[in-house]
């Protein structure tokens, strides 16, 4: 094992591989540390009957694209574990090292000690492609539930057999949430949905994949230095969309058709009770006046572009059916028709094994599109990193290039000194 | 995703100065102690259900503050409830904090988004059972089982702008959050 390298990439999901494959072509000397196996995240963390919500074309990385007879499908849990290990196993020439958990990364002698439990690296540079999701964010109010309840985190869920029989609250309406929440309700449990902020869209639009659209008419290519809000934009909830080989539309109106009970945003609890927000109302039409102005967007590139003759006609979806008498609190103590709690409220990365002094108040690491607040080192696989593309599987190849790019600039001012 | 739109007016003036509001927003994230504000009010009883506030200081940007004056406000029951009607009522306070905050709200996002507002109209409704405050129905809910907003906004702008106002308004909105949301309520009592 050589312990001496120019750089270290932290994680071998598909960012740290599309990475490791641009320093190769850049002959920048690295290596890989993964904690777990290649595609660890999709084999240990996600549910069982989970489809990419991205169409199989859109899963491009560095000298990789969708070569198979089903372009417009969604890869399967095991069909995305085995495309991330084929890219690996065809793309990646550096080292991969497994089951090698990175404990520290601290700066020494103008370079980086990274410590893992197999033994030190050093090295002048770090990427850090770690992911965005390790840790599943639960909200403060869960203190507050009943002791004898069970509750689990999106992360942690597989399949409804995870759960004990009877009914669910589901805290959280974002791709996970609607995904998980149709499951169970699906499995015969009443399934109840605690709805915050949340962006709606169909599968398909003018017969084409919604996310064809949004690739097409440059959304996913707006850049991190040009947003009006970028905070914003990097805490933005993920679309309601589910890959299914129906092409199915997961919407509210869709979960509330299959008798899954809405309710506003969970906003405390209060002696074993869970108290609901009423502005229920106004999230959905914020979601509604989205969705318009995303479709208006659409229609105009289509119009544009010519392309709207080619495509099905422009129309407009049903708004989101309110419940008339949302209910305002759940009794979530035992005897309650509440058995268990499934938070679906997000995820936030974990850097607290990061020895260097890059993080904000919020403890948000300082980058600039992913070149890091510290000389030489780098990060991968945050959402809108340096384009709305970063988000998602795609992105990853002009990430990695810009950033192996400077990577190579600074290595070329530090030999030159 | 940008909001386009085509009634943009650069010249939008509706009273608001959004360079200050922006300006504020950009010092306080870098000081968040300054930020930490406390509202004020005093009331004292006048005779039955009269009452009067006062509101004058406020405690913010780390030092106490005063409005330009002493503001008062009466608050009474209807002669209904045989009482003698000198002020609105505590719940139609309550319904007036909301409609004005969603107001000053649609006005400064408006501004914002260089919208021209020329009337903009908010008329409240809050559903009430009095049985659970007369103590006669114990599993009626004291305060509203329901609030209705209604917006009538006359502004260089479409109907989808217009509503993305107000639902913006709702997003920001102090008065929205303290009646939607549950809020933790200490009241202590001594002998004067
Ligand atoms: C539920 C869910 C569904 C998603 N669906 C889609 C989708 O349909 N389409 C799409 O494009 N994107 C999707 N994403 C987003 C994104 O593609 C995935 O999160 C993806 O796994 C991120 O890849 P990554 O390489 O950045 O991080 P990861 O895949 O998380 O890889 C990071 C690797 O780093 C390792 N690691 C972490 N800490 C250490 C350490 N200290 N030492 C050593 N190794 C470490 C981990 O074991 C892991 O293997 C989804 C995400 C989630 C959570």
């Amino acid at each position: 094992m050589r312990r001496t390298t120019t750089a270290v990439i932290i994680g071998a999901g598909h960012a740290g591989l599309a990475m490791s494959r641009c320093l190769s072509e850049r002959g920048i000397d690295h290596v890989l540390l993964e904690r777990g196996e290649v595609a660890n995240s999709w084999k240990r963390e996600r549910w069982d009957s989970l489809r990419l919500l991205t169409p199989n074309w859109m899963s491009r990385l560095p000298g990789y694209q969708y070569q198979g007879s089903d372009p417009n499908g969604y890869r399967t849990l095991s069909q995305t574990i085995g495309f991330i290990e084929r890219y690996a196993e065809t793309m990646v020439s550096a080292p991969i090292y497994t089951h090698t958990q990175v404990r520290s990364v601290t700066r020494r002698d103008g370079g980086y000690a990274v410590v893992t439990n197999q033994g030190t690296f050093r090295c002048r540079a770090v990427v850090v492609a770690s992911g965005a999701c390790n840790i599943a964010n639960v909200p403060a109010c869960a203190e507050g539930l009943p002791s004898d309840l069970f509750t689990i985190t999106s992360r942690a869920y597989r399949n409804p057999s995870t759960l004990p029989e009877g009914g669910v609250l589901v805290v959280g309406a974002s791709s996970s949430g609607t995904q998980i929440a149709d499951e169970l309700q699906r499995s015969g449990r009443q399934v109840t949905l605690s709805v915050g902020e949340h962006l709606r869209a169909p599968r398909d639009y003018r017969g084409r994949d919604i996310q064809w659209w949004l690739d097409a008419a440059g959304v996913y290519d707006e850049r991190f230095d040009e947003m009006e809000n970028l905070s914003r934009a990097r805490s933005l909830a993920s679309i309601q969309l589910v890959g299914s080989p129906s092409r199915r539309t997961l919407d509210l109106n869709v979960l509330g058709e299959r008798g899954v009970k809405l309710v506003g945003r969970l906003a405390g609890m209060r002696d074993g009770v869970a108290l609901f927000s009423g502005s229920l109302a106004n999230m959905c039409k914020l979601s509604d006046l989205k969705l318009e102005r995303l479709l208006d967007r659409i229609d105009e590139y289509a119009d544009r572009t010519g392309l709207a003759s080619a495509v099905e006609p422009s129309h407009r979806f049903e708004p989101t059916r309110l419940p008339s008498n949302p209910p305002m609190s759940l009794d979530l103590r035992g005897g309650g028709e509440i058995k268990s709690v499934v938070w679906a409220t997000g995820f936030r990365p974990d850097h607290s094994w990061i020895d260097v002094d890059v993080f904000d108040r919020r403890g948000r690491m300082r980058h600039d599109g992913g070149v890091v607040d510290a000389p030489g080192m780098y990060i991968m696989g945050l959402p809108v990193l340096r384009t709305r593309r970063s988000t998602f599987i795609d992105g990853a190849a002009a990430d990695a290039r810009a950033l192996s790019a400077h990577m190579s600039a600074f290595l070329a001012v530090r030999q030159a000194a | 995703m940008t909001i386009t739109t085509n009634n943009t007016n650069l010249n939008a003036d509706n009273g608001v100065n959004v360079e200050a509001l922006l300006g504020a927003r950009e010092q306080l994230s870098g000081m968040p102690a300054a930020a930490q504000f406390k509202w004020r009010a005093t009331c004292e009883w006048i005779n039955g259900a009269h009452s009067r506030s006062t509101v004058q200081n406020y405690f913010g940007l780390g030092a106490e503050q005063s409005h330009r004056t002493k503001f008062t406000l009466d608050a009474d029951h209807p002669e209904l409830f045989a009482a003698s009607d000198n002020g609105v009522t505590p719940p139609e306070l309550a319904l007036t904090a909301l409609a004005s905050c969603l107001t000053a709200g649609v006005a400064s996002i408006a501004q914002m988004r260089k919208i021209q507002l020329h009337s903009v109209t908010a008329t409240l409704e809050g559903d009430m059972d009095v049985l659970a405050i007369l103590g006669a129905d114990t599993d009626a809910r004291n305060g509203f089982s329901n609030i209705t907003v209604r917006f009538e906004i006359d502004a260089d702008a479409s109907e989808q702008e217009i509503e993305a106002l107000v639902a913006q308004s709702q997003k920001r909105s102090a008065v929205f959050d303290i009646i939607s949301n549950p809020t933790n309520i200490n009241v202590e009592a001594c002998k004067a």
